[in-house]
């Protein structure tokens, strides 16, 4: 399996559904090698070996790659172990990845090579091209996702295309990836699946008591009937805050007792301040900065309503952690996850109107708040990781020869 | 002698359209959306299912009456049908005023506005009768003398109020776990009534023409009327009297033409006739078929609606609870306005089919055709539902105020 990040080393949703998926595979009886492009520890990993493609430190916390494409070129990663810091560039250890897998090819030929996105496509099309092995190749997002459906960087469609291409089978995380990967990359649409993403084990098992101290002034606001209105990611294009902000004045204008959350951080922080105080609402909305672990999930358990206002979502695990902690969800009908759930307001990213009727209902609505809560409740976690792995073992056996997965 | 008791009926609500909170207050158009092609849009739908359903069944029935003096049939209309009709296809009225003249034609009474009132307010459910009543009296010169409610919801509470009022009789679903080992195909009366009938509708065999004719996997498929006339003779050993009751629209909208719907009927018509001693009976008619054999008792409230026979789609989550609790209570201040455009706005909201578009019941299973309406989602449907009662509050505001600074002057 070859891959750019595992937890505890990674900077969003990638890491977390590759190490779930290979946890559920490795269940059901799958020997894997998983490979990364840096050198870490991973010491609660004991189902499938990782091996590491480069001597780097972990990748994610200079935030480019996976998720961000604009500089792939640009020499921002230091290698450590040098008494002169040297910086590289994602191309290079892009170079180095392949250059590992290709050595790794010399001795081991696996049954199938099970590549996640376009970071790992051109060590995939090596194993496919110089030995013949299947190729599978799993994408979370494109980069047309990642550049807000305009525009991206030409190298990476290039790469993107060619592994599509190339691939024996296409696993889209969501029909809104499928679709992009059909018009967008004229893949023919019989060679894509859709395989979607599961809420973390880890998330769900790992013990996590609420305290009130984190956010005490959200906590008094409730208490005086305040409701709380929260997004959480990356401010970036690709996640429609500024239409979330402009729905949040509207909607502040017919219930004044409305907080709005922006945890995050990115290149639009600036902007969406500006937004807030030009709107006159900047006393409703708060910036946490980027959040994870207990900080995140406490954003979610103090949030009554959880929005995901991407312009283009592969899928949006974020939806299904915040549903865990109990909020109402309201989702673009462009974001994966409302393929799924089916307790969920949904509005198209731009309809800033409806998205702010939603809001004043569900805040003015006891009913409504509950009817929504209970139902999502039940259904959040309805797939789970091993009905995700059965399925991906159905698109191996259809790939290998040797037909050995169960 | 045996006889079918067929039964139509034809509604339509007022669908509300996506009326936002942007809306309240400023915009008191709730039901003409402006999107021609919009699912919201009422002109559309009735157009369409006018041009599918009501003008072909129409013509076939009114085909049939003028061939054979022995076939009747029995009408249901609301209110909001009319209005509707009235509005954009004025000639289904005619029509059926011409068929009415034949004498082989019935119409049942009902609320005017299709609504559950009687479980919310009794005097409004009256209301409703009575405004419903003298429309049809206006517009057909006839007043009806049976009664249904809306959905079939029937209780005992129900029968007794119809039984004073002095219907001839009231239909309801024959439902086995009522009925027990008796037939659907006896008169019964009314329990604790001295005049009024019950009527019960027949479900297997009406469900077999409305549910599964045009279900290809049904092991029956297809339904012949040689086959149903079988089932029909069948049938009648246990009772003679056969209430095939359902909605007009199957004819043409739920079941489409060309499963071979209308031609089904037409021949059913014939062939039945046809067989010695066989007749077809107004509603009135049946209820004097023959002295009642039974009383019937249904204590619970029974409706002709999902296997569980109950009100759990219209009023079975919170959402339909808050909805029409709060509806129902704004009435006496709708009331003491004084103004009749805000009452009929308010009316037409009562219509069950908007707390039906608010059903969660099938929503989780992602079955798309369980869920008919016109909105996206359950929670669409009441979102835009309460901004449309908010609108109303605002305007009992504003003309209470109006009228404080008359009272001023």
């Amino acid at each position: 399996m070859l891959g750019w990040e595992l937890p505890p080393h990674n900077s969003g949703g990638l890491g977390v559904a590759c190490l779930n998926l290979s946890r559920a595979l490795a269940r059901d009886g799958a020997s894997i090698d998983f490979v990364v492009p840096y050198t870490a520890e991973h010491e609660e990993i004991e189902f499938m070996n990782v091996l590491s493609a480069t001597n780097l430190d972990p990748l994610f916390r200079y935030g480019v790659g996976a998720y961000d494409t604009k500089y792939v070129d640009a020499a921002l990663i230091p290698e450590s172990g040098q008494n002169h810091i040297q910086k590289v560039s994602i191309r290079k250890i892009q170079q180095d990845y392949c250059k590992f897998v290709e050595d790794y090819l010399m001795e081991y030929k696996p049954d199938v090579v099970h590549a996640h996105d376009w970071l790992t496509f051109e060590a995939g099309i090596l194993a496919k091209k110089n030995y013949g092995i299947p190729l599978i190749a799993h994408v979370h997002a494109t980069e047309y996702d990642r550049s807000g459906m305009n525009g991206g960087n030409k190298l990476v469609h290039e790469i993107e295309r060619e592994g599509l291409l190339l691939a024996d089978k296409i696993i889209a995380v969501s029909k809104a990836t499928k679709n992009i990967i059909v018009k967008k990359y004229h893949i023919p649409a019989e060679k894509i699946s859709v395989v979607y993403n599961s809420l973390d084990e880890d998330f769900i098992k790992s013990t996590y008591t609420y305290d009130d101290q984190d956010y005490k002034y959200l906590e008094t606001m409730k208490h005086f009937g305040y409701t709380i209105v929260s997004t959480v990611g990356r401010f970036t294009i690709q996640k429609g805050l500024g239409i979330l902000m402009r729905a949040a004045a509207r909607a502040i204008s017919k219930n004044p007792k409305l907080i709005f959350v922006f945890a995050g951080d990115g290149e639009q922080r600036q902007e969406l301040l500006e937004l807030s105080a030009k709107y006159k609402i900047a006393k409703n909305v708060v910036f946490t900065g980027f959040v994870r672990g207990k900080k995140l999930r406490d954003i979610y358990q103090v949030s009554d309503i959880f929005v995901m206002s991407s312009i283009s979502e592969p899928f949006g695990l974020t939806a299904l952690e915040a549903a865990h902690h109990g909020d109402v969800l309201i989702l673009t009908k462009q974001s994966g996850v409302s393929e799924v759930i089916r307790h969920a307001f949904e509005y198209d990213f731009w309809d800033e109107e409806k998205l702010a009727d939603e809001i004043v209902a569900v805040s003015k609505s006891k009913a409504l708040k509950n009817t929504l809560k209970r139902g999502i409740s039940e259904e959040y976690h309805k797939i789970s990781w091993q009905d995700v792995a059965k399925k991906v073992e159905k698109l191996y056996n259809e790939v290998d020869k040797h037909k050995e997965f169960c | 002698m045996r006889a079918i008791c067929l039964y139509l009926h034809i509604h339509q609500p007022w669908r509300y359209r996506r009326y936002s909170i942007f809306d309240v207050a400023h915009n008191h158009n709730y039901w003409y959306e402006k999107d021609y092609y919009d699912k919201q849009n009422n002109e559309r739908i009735f157009k369409k299912v006018a041009e599918k359903s009501y003008h072909p069944m129409l013509d076939l029935l009114e085909k049939n009456l003028k061939r054979y003096p022995e076939f009747k049939v029995s009408l249901s209309i609301t209110g909001t049908w009319l209005e509707q009709a009235m509005e954009w296809d004025p000639t289904l009225i005619s029509q059926i005023s011409r068929m009415l003249t034949t004498g082989q034609v019935e119409i049942v009474g009902e609320t005017y506005y299709h609504s559950l009132s009687f479980f919310y307010d009794k005097i409004e459910f009256e209301s409703q009768v009575k405004l419903h009543s003298d429309t049809i009296a206006r517009l057909f010169g006839i007043r009806p003398r049976v009664f249904r409610n809306t959905e079939f919801a029937y209780n005992d509470e129900l029968g007794k109020w119809a039984d004073q009022i002095g219907y001839k009789a009231v239909l309801a679903e024959g439902w086995d776990k009522v009925l027990g080992w008796r037939s659907p195909n006896h008169v019964y009366k009314v329990a604790g009534g001295t005049r009024t009938r019950l009527l019960l509708k027949n479900y297997r065999l009406s469900d077999d023409i409305a549910f599964r004719f045009s279900d290809r996997n049904w092991k029956e498929w297809p339904l012949t009327a040689e086959k149903f006339q079988n089932w029909l003779n069948m049938d009648a050993l246990r009772g003679n009297l056969i209430n095939l009751f359902m909605d007009f629209e199957t004819f043409g909208e739920n079941v489409w033409e060309d499963t071979g719907i209308f031609d089904f009927m037409d021949q059913l018509i014939y062939m039945w006739l046809k067989e010695y001693d066989n007749k077809f009976v107004t509603v009135s008619e049946a209820a004097d078929l023959e002295q009642p054999v039974d009383e019937i008792s249904m204590p619970q409230t029974v409706t002709w609606a999902d296997t569980e026979r109950d009100l759990t789609a219209w009023t079975g989550n919170e959402m339909q609870q808050e909805a029409l609790s709060t509806l129902y209570a704004m009435k006496p201040r709708i009331i003491a306005t004084g103004n009749t455009d805000l009452l009929n706005d308010w009316r037409r909201l009562t219509t069950s089919d908007h707390a039906y578009y608010m059903c969660t019941k099938y929503w989780s299973d992602g079955d798309v055709h369980a869920y008919f309406s016109p909105f996206d989602s359950p929670f669409d449907a009441f979102m835009y539902y309460m901004n449309v009662i908010r609108d109303f509050e605002w305007r009992i505001e504003a003309t209470s105020q109006n009228l404080k600074s008359a009272a001023e002057l």
